[in-house]
């Protein structure tokens, strides 16, 4: 069971791959990911494994000027 | 008006969707200005799903997506975020952002240009933030921009155009290239004159979404847009330093 990073929150995860991530934590909506500071497109997560470690970042759209 | 990588916008206004009293007050700005193009960005998501409302409430005004890199401080994190921003927003359109300064918000010129050479040859269209520099725009067209977006003033200071002749400069020095003012624009009169002197279109947010009535100011910046670009268009006099009298001299009467 790794503990990852997920925007910046240390958890302890079952999930094996980026997409059980999202799924297990409830990410339904729009957004977008990167895993140690790479960008991960939506095509790639369920193959994406997660390792011990990960700093995983879940983007959503947001005000900006 | 320029087309921006080949697309003709209804108008030269582009508006941020930051800083507003409340979602309904951006929603309205949006339609009393009628503003050709949206700015957002990309935060992280929390739990309540909070980037799902603002995305609904995006997607409901119908207008073009300007997705930008705002905050970004590296080559490196602009470009991951303009991919996340390109598959989220589902648009290659990226006003690229890499600050390099912490007090003016300066954008860092080396990085901007590393940044936008990777992203143009990885398809994107690249809105570069930049300063009124020659040689940094000149830079920026050979790595690819097809835009450019040199600052009026610092962000959010509301000083209008600090440098009339640099923007005068780098507008006339790139015929071909469109050109928005972006950042520094406080009121009207800052809008109305970039776009008198020839800028295709102006960016802003905080003079609309932190005026005491942003959707009244949202309106008055449509019209100082309108105001400029019928004036460009029509070609204004020219300035000059001594007067010249417009009511005809001949048959004025000796009454001295």
């Amino acid at each position: 069971m790794p503990t990852i990073s997920i925007n910046g929150e240390r958890l302890f995860v079952e999930a094996q791959t980026l997409e059980a991530l999202l799924q297990d934590q409830g990410f339904s909506g729009s957004v977008a990911t990167a895993v140690n500071e790479n960008f991960v497109p939506q095509t790639l997560r369920a193959s994406h494994q997660l390792n011990e470690g990960d700093r995983v970042e879940i983007l959503a759209p947001m005000q900006g000027g | 008006m320029r087309r921006f990588y080949g697309e003709m916008l209804p108008n030269g206004l582009m508006l941020g969707t930051a800083q507003y009293p409340s979602p309904a007050v951006m929603a309205s700005a949006f339609r009393e200005s009628g503003a050709a193009v949206a700015t957002v960005s990309l935060r992280r998501e929390n739990a309540q799903g909070s980037g799902q409302v603002f995305w609904d409430l995006i997607r409901a005004l119908d207008v073009r997506l300007l997705p930008n890199t705002a905050g970004c401080h590296s080559a490196k994190e602009a470009i991951t975020t303009a991919h996340m921003a390109r598959e989220l927003f589902s648009t290659d359109w990226i006003k690229l952002e890499v600050i390099g300064h912490a007090d003016t918000l300066q954008p860092d010129p080396v990085a901007l240009i590393e940044a936008a050479r990777v992203l143009s040859q990885d398809g994107f269209k690249v809105f570069p933030y930049c300063t009124e520099d020659l040689v940094v725009a000149e830079r920026l067209i050979e790595a690819g921009c097809e835009v450019l977006m040199p600052w009026g003033a610092p962000i959010g200071s509301a000083l209008g155009l600090n440098n009339p002749f640099g923007l005068r400069s780098i507008r006339n020095h790139f015929p071909e290239i469109a050109m928005v003012v972006d950042a520094g624009i406080g009121l009207p009169s800052h809008a109305a004159a970039a776009i008198e002197m020839g800028f295709d279109a102006v960016l802003l947010n905080s003079a609309v979404a932190k005026a005491g009535d942003p959707v009244s100011m949202a309106r008055a910046m449509a019209c100082a847009v309108e105001a400029g670009r019928l004036a460009f268009d029509s070609e204004p006099l020219p300035a000059r330093d001594m007067a010249a009298p417009s009511t005809p001299v001949l048959g004025q009467a000796f009454l001295s």
